[in-house]
């Protein structure tokens, strides 16, 4: 215990004797956890539209001023022709290009049916399915809207209608930043916790300074220890800092208790330690250490169901994505935190964690002894 | 002119004995590619959906039936109580529930209407309203077929077109946004650190005394990472085009010009970066753990730039790989030339001539 605790104050005074590394650790995930999410927005609103009526007609000007009322388009411009309107498509200034024919209104009111056809930029898929989605809404709507006219009242009321009562649990307000900001904790948590630990033994080794660690009496334990404690204890600051934040400026209280909350960062960032620490034990120098770690991280960060979803994965992806700590933190800061779920609502996952941090701690630790 | 030729091999030695590093140079970028070309997609399917029917009627089993046989719906029939499907919303196991009332066939007969609510777990705002509109989607085909006997004038059909993408592909937008993040982080860092390093090692100071202008030693330096770098970039082109199957649509010399000028930028950023900190630890820092998000977010692969906030798209404006995800997405993708990408071009070019001459500027003043 007494060497841990000689090897502890070692470690904790070199971190603090580097002042701009401490700045770092703090002032980045700080700054980033309040702008971040402002730019983590996914409001399918500004949907831009390009028009290309042929007709103008009073109908079809009823058709546009109903989408432009929609709240969820901004009509960039009325084009003369498709070619001119798919140019504003290609400059990336338009998502959607609907192009109402010649005749809409005639055909429409004599002939009883009449076609609109909508483009779509499918590249970015989210946009154009949302997009394409509220545009046949607002056109059915016009649609009854234009029947409930010509049509008595009487004959038309036959057809049955079923409503669809949509409500909104956990976020009723469906505030994307409320989703966004205990994700992006998370994910700042890792990449401090990840790419500290992944570069602090291979240090060591490049430096020099990790034979005079080895021939000292010390256990290899007691050494992965020191190492991990200090950055463990970085870590809850850190991770306090966040919650202070995401409190503080977007009003996020935590639902559920703040106690299941630390006991489970506790237990991933010692799961999260191990791992660096782990890739640093394989590592020659810093700069491998780095990019190893940057490979991992940046799949953790990609694949955790945070910014896109796990569900549609392939099976073979879903099954990675399990695999990777953060992705199971993530969806349990969520629950925790938005839904007030327990800690029996969230057993497996901690079991999880810590059946990660026991494999990678103790990898790491043999791991060592064998490169010494 | 020889002189520099000497040091260029000299450099590129350096990074060639060091055979782990350049396995993981190629080989991370390699397998990132791959996995995120087939995971990644903006689409919402498989979403666990649990139905609570307390109606039990012809109606709602056909309803039920209906969502069942969409992809996007993974039915969890054993739910049926409503304590049980509100556990399951915690416990993480549900994202909507399909609620049918008692007399839900009933009032669908004698009273022309009839509710169906549909809860879902909005703490992910956005695939909640994905989920709202399939539900809406799938009843508002229902309620058509019920009342297909009754004909209906008046009909206006929309015909959709599927532009640049008409397979529906959900990871085209990831391959170009991927590519632009990945040869960043890679191209930053790798400068950023290769001459801190001598900085850190003392090696530095050798070449600075040697009759060698300090402008040289940078090029020398940046060279093997240039040639590095478009390796990584042919190499990631080859994948996604033989691999994910996304065709170049446009002029690969274009893209490839392209890709070797916004590859220049980052090294200029790289070596900004190695000027201004002392450690590779700190260089390291800022290159990867202050980098990674604000460019995975401000590229605009994920998120769209428009939505953000006017300030955050002013600063969107100073992250390269932007520009460069634009460029990559109209020529690759849409097949566009030149004249759609001059402006990006332009603004890339100024941005690699700003950096370097800072840097250089900053290299200079250190030397005396």
């Amino acid at each position: 215990m007494r060497v841990l605790s000689f090897l502890l104050r070692k470690e904790f005074r070199q971190i603090f004797r580097d002042k701009s590394i401490l700045a770092l650790i703090f002032m980045l995930p700080t700054i980033q956890l309040i702008i971040m999410p402002l730019a983590a927005n996914f409001d399918v609103k500004n949907v831009n539209l390009v028009l290309v009526d042929h007709d103008h007609s009073p109908y079809s000007q009823r058709l546009i001023s109903k989408i432009g009322s929609s709240g969820y388009f901004r009509i960039i411009e009325n084009s003369r022709s498709f070619n001119e309107a798919l140019r504003l498509v290609e400059a990336n200034q338009a998502d959607l290009v609907l192009e109402i024919p010649a005749g809409f209104e005639r055909e429409f009111v004599r002939e009883g049916a009449q076609k609109l056809s909508l483009a779509v930029d499918a590249i970015n898929g989210t946009k154009a399915a949302l997009g394409g989605a509220y545009l046949s809404q607002i056109v059915t709507d016009f649609n009854t809207d234009v029947r409930l006219e010509w049509l008595q009242p009487g004959r038309f009321s036959t057809a049955s209608v079923i409503d669809v009562t949509a409500s909104n649990w956990f976020n009723p307000l469906g505030k994307y930043q409320f989703f966004m900001v205990p994700g992006i904790l998370v994910l700042l948590l890792t990449m401090v916790g990840g790419f500290l630990s992944a570069l602090n033994i291979v240090r060591e080794k490049e430096i020099g300074t990790i034979e005079q660690i080895n021939v000292t009496p010390i256990q290899k334990w007691q050494f992965i220890l020191g190492k991990m404690i200090p950055f463990w204890v970085l870590g809850l600051i850190v991770f306090t800092i966040g919650l202070l934040i995401a409190r503080l400026i977007y009003g996020i209280v935590p639902v559920g208790s703040l106690a299941t909350l630390y006991l489970f960062a506790g237990v991933y960032l010692v799961a999260l330690l191990g791992f660096g620490l782990l890739i640093s034990t394989y590592s020659d120098t810093q700069v491998q250490a780095m990019f190893v770690a940057f490979f991992f991280i940046m799949i953790f960060i990609l694949m955790s169901g945070l910014f896109t979803s796990i569900d549609s994965m392939p099976v073979w992806a879903r099954t990675i994505a399990y695999l990777t700590p953060v992705t199971h933190f993530i969806e349990v800061m969520r629950m925790i935190v938005l839904k007030g779920s327990s800690l029996a609502n969230v057993k497996w996952q901690l079991l999880y964690e810590v059946i990660f941090a026991i494999i990678l701690n103790g990898w790491a630790i043999w791991n060592y002894r064998k490169t010494t | 002119m020889k002189q520099l030729l000497v040091f260029i091999r000299k450099e590129f030695y350096h990074v060639f004995r060091d055979q782990r590093t350049l396995l993981i140079l190629f080989g991370l970028p390699t397998a990132q590619i791959l996995l995120f070309g087939f995971t990644l997609s903006s689409e919402v399917k498989n979403v666990n959906l649990a139905v609570v029917d307390f109606a039990r009627d012809v109606v709602s089993q056909q309803i039920i039936t209906k969502i069942q046989s969409s992809s996007y719906f993974n039915l969890q029939q054993s739910v049926m109580r409503y304590d049980d499907m509100q556990r399951a919303f915690r416990e993480g196991k549900i994202k909507a529930a399909v609620i049918f009332p008692t007399n839900f066939n009933d009032d669908l007969r004698h009273l022309g209407t009839a509710q169906v609510q549909l809860i879902t777990d909005a703490s992910d705002p956005n695939t909640a309203k994905i989920i709202t509109n399939y539900i809406t989607a799938i009843l508002g085909g229902y309620q058509q077929q019920l009342n297909a006997v009754a004909a209906v004038p008046h009909q206006i059909q929309t015909e959709t077109r599927m532009l640049y993408n008409p397979d529906m592909n959900g990871s085209l937008n990831f391959i170009p946004g991927v590519l632009a993040l990945i040869l960043m982080i890679v191209c930053t860092t790798l400068t950023s650190v290769s001459i801190v390093r001598e900085k850190e090692l003392g090696t530095m100071e050798v070449l600075l005394v040697s009759p060698f202008k300090p402008i040289l030693v940078l090029i020398a330096k940046a060279v093997p990472y240039l040639v590095l770098s478009l390796l990584d970039f042919i190499l990631i082109l080859l994948l996604s085009v033989y691999v994910l199957n996304v065709r170049v649509q446009g002029s690969i010399f274009l893209l490839f010009g392209e890709s070797a000028l916004f590859i220049i930028c980052c090294l200029s950023l790289g070596l900004l970066i190695s000027n201004v900190t002392a450690s590779q630890q700190v260089a390291m820092l800022i290159s990867m753990m202050g980098m990674m998000l604000p460019t995975m977010l401000f590229t605009g692969f994920m998120f769209p730039i428009e939505n953000m906030p006017v300030p955050l798209q002013v600063i969107s404006n100073l992250v390269p790989s932007r520009w460069y995800y634009l460029i990559v997405k109209a020529i690759m993708l849409k097949g566009l030339g030149f004249g759609a990408v001059w402006k990006e071009t332009v603004v890339l070019v100024s941005m690699t001539l700003v950096l370097l001459g800072i840097s250089l500027k900053n290299f200079n003043i250190r030397l005396a």
